[in-house]
Formats: structure tokens, sequence, C-alpha cells
């Protein structure tokens, strides 16, 4: 370039100058730990996967045992026996057959299973049921800030979960992580990454000309930089968010930056795909398939994150079930009730939590959907509780704002 | 009135409202209003150039195309089974009848099969198209209608194959009519049909419904409430979900039968149709066959739910996030007092005080940026070229996640995962252009002129290369923002 000699010299600064500003940009995530929040109190890892379109809760853990199960799913019901046997849980209810990890680490008591359970919203918009489910609040339309975010900014400076604040996965990082708190944002490389001295300066101009280009590219580089100390980058390519292939590969990388000693301390993902409104399939098909790569994320958990997996929980929720009916193209359309799972180490597991309403037609919600019985408001409120030690009010405020008749369910987390 | 005469002002409008700047334009600013204007033409935006011409020469192919694939399927099958029976057969059983010779020996081509090759024609062509455009304001309006009514190409070979045809025989010639045309336009096309279900779903009462026991889906229904007319919170219930799903049982596409017309084109089938009256947001519909659909959706489309709806999404996209109320309003207003009539809306956009005058704050789309990116370096960019970078950034084309679209606000493209790829597809581009670009401080002059701030100047200035410096002109927040 033709500016004069000088200005280049200046603003061409040499590789160790470039990794060093970047680093002191950041200290504050190198400072040495300071003594955690109690004595004795554990370090946390917390990963919520939402899976967008609304899962059918009656084919991921099918009650096999309720009589009036196998006359509305007709086409798409499990079984009991057969050579694609859903697996057993506790004699009533029963897992999808595409879900041997999960039916595993449910029998050794790493998962919970909570049943017949939803949100507070009874509408059927996948897209304001997702924006419900994230943004913690009682209803639609406030989308400013997501519960896992504010959950983040109500806890003491120091703590290890504040200082790391949270991962959001994807390039689009889900609603429930967006908020005021720092979020770290990753998606599965796909491109060369470009060079460090052109981030650099994007990092000055940004910070000369629009602060919230700054503030963003800042915490872009914070995560590359504890994902470069994690060893070596994944392969690039693979499937989206929808396909097993996929699931697997944000699982590792997620893992990846949770399980870091400076990573953070709770993670935000999404899977994609589970709008079954025609052709759901049964123990094979196309439900059977996103289940499966559902599984073998949580299989990719478990091994991705051993050192900490004892302080883990892993929670996979959905905005809203579907019909308890089969439709009319053997699938089925948007429902109410659903299923939500609790898998990891810190998980009291081996557990059906539900409080079933059986499904005659009089039983079910507007005679259509699985009544929930369960706030799953009240499950996350009792895992984060326990697991970060937030108290019942600041839950009910600032978290789950509106809540306060909604106590935090107990004894969810060992 | 916004001071039209103020060149930063019009250099923000051509930015806001079209598709960013080519160098040949030469930072001309001259009559930006009336150039807007200009593209506002009542056979709707210009045709991109395919050698397919529309939904049903691409569904015959395509039934074709699959009819081929069962049958190499089923060759494959016999083969193989024949195969594994030889060890214990003393001859091997003569070939089927009919089973093409030499089926197995032939090498898997590297040709994209025919759903991905019309979608990779159809792709190079949609962006050709916006770069060929002068200010691409038509461009960006039929990038907002088909955002608004998308499809997905995720959903199979049938959208693969029919998703840029959807755009240009649904959208394009409609952007400038009245959104009841354009309404129905979309809800009638295979593509739509098939995205949502709709080809699947059953009266129950129908000739077929009684004798195969199958029954509705109301996938098509609750969207084009939800998302294409009234908005989620215009009034409406379940039961009245229940009531379209069964007022619009019958819409259909043609089969490789022909039976009620060309394959894979629309078609209204009457044996699949609920017969009788549905109540739709307290009035009974009782018109007989499609008319019934036809009512239902004009009422839906001048319903005064949906003008609030529309004209919020407009400003939204165009203007800012949290678009001024009263621009909202006026645009509202527009679209009841003219009965949906989108060129008077598409001219209040454009010429609005507080549309003009709002200041840039929101960041180009991926695809918005990798076209303003292409047009500014010059480039002809090929399928590769295109569908490498918006893959990246979350934005393929007609590749929405959900039939909500793909988002429509900074907190979902400006994250940090989200802007880091950005710098990388920034980087690439300034590699490949840096050959063909003189003097990346010219390009500035021409593509932000008078938006370029000293900041920007000066970093494209002194980068250490000429790639460097072309990516700090694409991510300058001036580029960035519109």
């Amino acid at each position: 370039m033709a500016a004069d000699d000088d200005d280049c010299e200046r603003m061409t600064p040499s590789r160790r100058a470039v990794l060093g500003a970047a680093s002191a940009l950041f200290a504050w995530s190198y400072m040495p730990k300071f003594a955690h929040a109690a004595a004795g109190s554990r370090d946390a890892r917390f990963l919520l996967v939402v899976l967008r379109g609304a899962l059918d809760g009656l084919s991921a853990v099918p009650p096999l045992g309720d009589p009036n199960y196998a006359d509305l799913r007709e086409g798409i019901a499990l079984a009991k026996d057969g050579p694609d046997a859903a697996l057993p849980l506790d004699g009533f209810f029963y897992l999808h057959p595409a879900m041997p990890n999960l039916a595993r680490l449910y029998a050794r008591g790493q998962a919970s299973i909570v049943h017949a359970s939803a949100t507070g919203y009874r509408e059927r918009s996948h897209f304001d049921g997702q924006d419900v489910l994230e943004s913690g609040q009682g209803g639609p339309g406030k989308t400013e800030s997501g519960w896992l975010n504010r959950l983040i900014a109500s806890l003491p400076a120091g703590e290890a979960v504040s200082r790391h604040g949270a991962l959001g996965v994807g390039v689009v990082p889900p609603l429930v992580v967006r908020g005021s708190a720092p979020v770290l944002g990753w998606a599965p490389p796909r491109m060369a990454r470009a060079g460090a001295d052109l981030v650099q300066r994007l990092g000055d101009l940004y910070g000369e000309r629009d602060p919230a280009l700054a503030l963003v590219l800042k915490r872009a580089i914070e995560t590359e930089l504890i994902a470069s100390r994690q060893g070596a980058e994944q392969p690039r390519g693979g499937g989206g968010p929808d396909s097993a292939e996929g699931m697997k590969r944000i699982a590792e990388g997620a893992a990846r930056l949770v399980g870091a000693e400076d990573g953070p301390r709770i993670a935000a993902l999404a899977f994609e795909g589970w709008d079954t409104h025609a052709n759901e399939g049964g123990a094979k098909g196309r439900l059977a398939t996103l289940l499966g790569g559902l599984d073998g994320a949580l299989a990719t958990f478990e091994s991705g994150l051993k050192p900490v997996w004892k302080d883990t929980v892993v929670m996979v929720v959905t905005e809203f079930g579907r019909t308890a009916r089969v439709n009319g193209t053997v699938g089925t359309d948007h429902g109410t009730g659903t299923v939500a799972f609790l898998v990891g180490g810190a998980v009291k597991g081996k557990r059906m939590i539900v409080d079933w309403p059986g499904l005659k037609p009089e039983q079910l919600h507007e005679q259509r959907d699985l009544k929930p019985t369960t706030d799953i408001r009240a499950v996350a409120k009792g895992v984060v509780a326990d697991l970060f030690g937030l108290s019942g009010p600041v839950l009910a405020e600032k978290v789950f704002p509106g809540t306060s008749g909604l106590a935090p369910m107990q004894g969810l987390v060992v | 009135m916004a001071d039209w005469s103020d060149p930063r002002l019009k250099m923000l409008a051509l930015q806001r409202f079209g598709l960013g700047l080519k160098p040949g334009q030469g930072g001309n600013v001259a009559d930006v209003r009336e150039r807007l204007l200009a593209e506002i033409r009542n056979e709707g935006a210009p045709q991109p150039r395919v050698s397919f011409s529309g939904a049903a020469p691409i569904g015959r192919a395509l039934y074709a195309f699959e009819d081929e694939e069962r049958a190499a399927r089923e060759a494959k099958r016999v083969a193989t089974q024949q195969g594994g029976q030889q060890g214990v057969q003393v001859a091997a059983a003569p070939p089927m009848p009919g089973q093409p010779q030499g089926q197995m020996q032939a090498p898997a081509q590297p040709v994209p099969q025919f759903p991905q090759a019309i979608y990779r024609e159809e792709v190079v062509a949609r962006v050709q198209g916006a770069l060929e455009a002068e200010t691409g304001f038509a461009e960006r309006l039929v990038q907002f209608w088909s955002n608004h009514f998308c499809v997905s190409v995720a959903k199979g070979n049938f959208v693969r194959a029919m998703a840029g045809t959807f755009e240009r025989e649904a959208i394009r010639p409609n952007i400038f009519g009245r959104f009841e045309e354009l309404l129905v336009a979309v809800e009638s096309h295979p593509a739509m049909l098939n995205f949502l279900d709709n080809q699947l779903s059953i009266g129950p009462d129908s000739r077929a419904g009684k004798r195969r026991g199958r029954g509705l889906n109301e996938n098509l229904a609750r969207e084009i409430m939800e998302l294409h007319t009234l908005g989620v919170s215009g009034g409406y219930t379940q039961a009245d979900v229940t009531s379209l799903a069964r007022i619009i049982t019958g819409w259909t596409i043609v089969g490789r039968d022909a039976r009620l017309g060309f394959p894979g084109s629309f078609a209204f089938n009457p044996g699949l149709h609920d017969p009788g009256g549905q109540r739709l947001l307290g009035k009974v519909y009782r018109q007989e066959g499609k008319e019934k659909g036809m009512a239902a959706l004009a009422d839906l489309a001048r319903h005064p739910s949906t003008a609030s709806f529309i004209a919020r999404k407009l400003a939204r996209h165009f203007v800012a996030d949290e678009p001024p109320p009263a621009l909202v309003a006026e645009l509202a207003r527009v679209f009841r007092e003219t009965g949906g009539d989108l060129a008077a809306l598409s001219r209040t956009l454009v010429t609005s005080e507080l549309a003009v005058a709002a200041p840039a704050t929101k960041l180009r789309t991926p695809q918005e940026f990798l076209v303003a990116s292409f047009r500014a370096l010059g480039r002809k960019p090929d399928f590769g070229q295109i569908a490498g970078p918006l893959g990246v950034m979350g934005q393929q084309l007609w590749q929405p996640s959900g039939p909500d679209g793909y988002p429509d606000s900074n907190a979902a493209w400006a994250t940090p995962e989200g802007i880091k790829t950005r710098i990388d597809v920034a980087a690439q581009l300034g590699r490949q252009a840096a050959g063909s670009v003189a003097d990346p401080r010219a390009l500035v002059e021409e593509v932000l002129g008078p938006l370029a701030s000293a900041q920007t100047r000066q970093a494209v200035a002194r980068a250490e290369s000429k790639p460097q410096a072309l990516a700090l002109l694409l991510m300058s927040p001036e580029f960035q923002r519109r």
C-alpha cells in the first residue's frame, strides 16, 4: 500500500504483538482463580439442548403401559417386544429403541426423564413456543434476553460461572443465552480462518467506530483462544444440526469448550428437524434417525466431558409436544405436553419424574394433546438452584420472572 | 420530507433499499429517489434467466428422475440378490425384462443429480440477476417476500428442484400487485404445498377420507395465518386452524398420472376436499371446491391484523429492528386503504422521511453482505463461490431451518461467531478479488463515498496488503450497516 512508511511500520505488528494484545484484552479470564463462592461448592457445568420443531414425547418415551397408547398411535406405535423393541425404563414407560446410550445412562443412575411436561405456553406456534422456552418469560414477545443469560448476570462476580460466561453454539446462538452477560460464540468450523492481523485491525476499527461490533468480536476472539488451547481443530465440513453427524460435531465442540479449565461453564445449543407432521416413523424412520443423533450427542458429551462429568447436567428440552393421536398423514401435529431429559454425572438418575395424566380423550388437553402436569420451569429452576446455588427469589424474579408460585423442584441433582 | 440533496442520505438510501453500489456506478448519487421508484413496475421484479421455465416442466422432469432412481435401486437390489445366490446356483438367473444393461458397471458420475442441478442453476441465476440490478430495490423486495413466504430445500428433492421456480412464478410477478394475488400465488404453488404438507392433507369427510381413513394435516393452514397473514397474535384459535385446514383440503399437486393436469403443477382435487361449510374467524364459508379457499385467503389478505403484521415486518426489515411506530402505522394505513396494493406500500416505504432518515443500525444479512461484496468487487461468482460463504454464514439460499424464514434482527446476525465467520468470508473475497481491483482506496470512494469514516479510509489505506485492504472495506461498519 502507498501509505507512508512510518504508518506501515507502526500498523503492522508482529505476530507476537498481536497475540499479546489479544491476550491483554482478555486478561480477566487468566486471573488466578479466586476461591469459589462457598467452600465445597462444586464447579458445575450445565448444557441446555433445545430441540427445535417440537419433539413427540409419546414416541421418544412411549407409555407402553397405558392401555390407550397403541390405539392413538396407529402406524407409529412402538412395542415391548419384537425385533425393534422399545427399551424398558420403569415397566410403564419405555425408551425409543434408537436411544441405547440414554437407556444405559438411565440404568446407571445418570439420567432422569420428565414426562407430561411443558412451559406455561398453551398455544401451538413453534416460534412463540421456542421464545417462551428460551426467554423464560410467562408469554411470547419478550425476547430481549434468555433465562440462562440472566442466570449468569444474577451470580456474584468472581464465581467461575460468571467469570467465564456462557457459550452459545451456532452462527446464530440460541436466544436462551443472549443478553447482557458475556456470551461466547462457536460453530463447527467450515472455512479457513482469517488471519489474526486482519482481526486485530478490525477490532481497532470497531473500537473507534462501532462499540457493538467491537464487543461481539472481542467475545469471538476469546472463544477461539480457549479452543486453541484445547488441542487440534475439528475436521471441517459435515452435516447440519438436523443430522446425526452434525449433532455429534456440535456436541464434540461444545464439550471441548465447556470441559476446558478456563472455558464457559454453561452452554446452549440447538438441534433441528423435530417437526414430524408426516411419515414420522416408528422404531425406524425419520424421528428414529433424529433420536439416534441426539443419543449419539449425549454419548459424546459423556466422553468429551469425562473429567467434569460428575459435576455436569445436560438438560434436553423442546418447545412443546405433538398431538396424542396420529394425524391424517402418519405424523403428528403441534401439541402440548412432552418429555425433557436430564443427563449427567450430577443427575440423581434412574427416575421417571411424572404425574401421568392418562391418554383417554377426556384426559387429554383440549381432547387432543398430552396434558402437561409438570412445569418444565420448575425442573429448570431446581437444577440450576442446586448446581449454582441460586436463591428462590432470584430465580422467581430475575431468571424466570413471575414464577414465585412455582417452587424449584427438589432433589434433581446429587 | 427527507432532504434528498444530502449525499450521505442518498448513499445510505441506496444501501438501505438497494443491494449496494457497483464501481461502474462511480459513486453516482444523482436522482436516487427516482432510481429507486423506477424499479416499482407493474410487471413485478425482473426474471432471472434459467433453462427451465416453470413448475410443470420441472415437475415432469423430477418425476422422471425419481422413476429412474427407483428403477436403478430395484435393479441393484435384484442384482445383489442374484450375486448373493451365485454360490449355490448353477446358473445365474436371466436379467429381468427391461433392466438396463450395464447398469451396475456404470462408474459413479460426479454430475449433480437432477434436483441439485436445477437448484444450482437457480442459485447462480438469482445472484447474477442481483448483480445486474441497478439499485436493486425490486430484488430486495423479492428477497423480503421470498423470506416471508419461505420454502426450504431441506424438505427434500421436490422443493430443492422447485424453490427457484417458486420465487420466479409466485413471488416476482406479484410483488407490486395486490397482496391477495401474491398470497394466492404462493399458497397454491406446488413448492409451498409440498413444503407444508398440504398435498398430504385429506378432508376427513371427503370421498378419499372416508375410503382410506386418512385425514387432515394442519401444517399449511396454521402457517398461513401465523406466518403469512395475521401474525401469531392476529386473533385466531386452534378451531380456526382446523377450519382453514379443512377449507384448503384438495389444494394439491398433480401426480405422475397427469389425471388432473400437467404433472408437478397445482390442481384442485375435489375427491380430497372436505365438503360443506366451515366457520373461519366467525364467518361461514360455503363456496364450492377451490372457491372456498380463494374466499378465505381473500379475507385473510384484507384483515387488519395482516396489514399491521406486514407493515411492521417490512419496516423492521428495511429500517430498524425497532422501527419508528409512526412509520409502521403509516405503512399499515396504506395497506388497508389501498386494499393491500404492494406498489403503493413500496412507494411509501422508500419515500417516507422516517424510513429514509433513520440512522444506519441494521447489519446486512449474510445474503445481502455477499451480494453487496460481489457488486463492489465486480465479481461474477459460480455456484461454489455463492453457496460456500452463504453456508458458513448460516443463510443458504432457500434453506431456512423452519417456515418462519431466516431471522431479521441484529441479535441474530451480529453474534460473535457470525461476525468472525463474516471476517473469514471477507478475507477470502479479498484474496479472490485482489487481482482485479486496482486501488482499494478508490473503491472506498466508489462504493461508500460520503458514508466512509475517516477511520475506515485510514484502515484501508494502511492495510498490509491489497487483500487485507479489501477485507477491511467489506467489514467496515459503513459497509456492514445499512
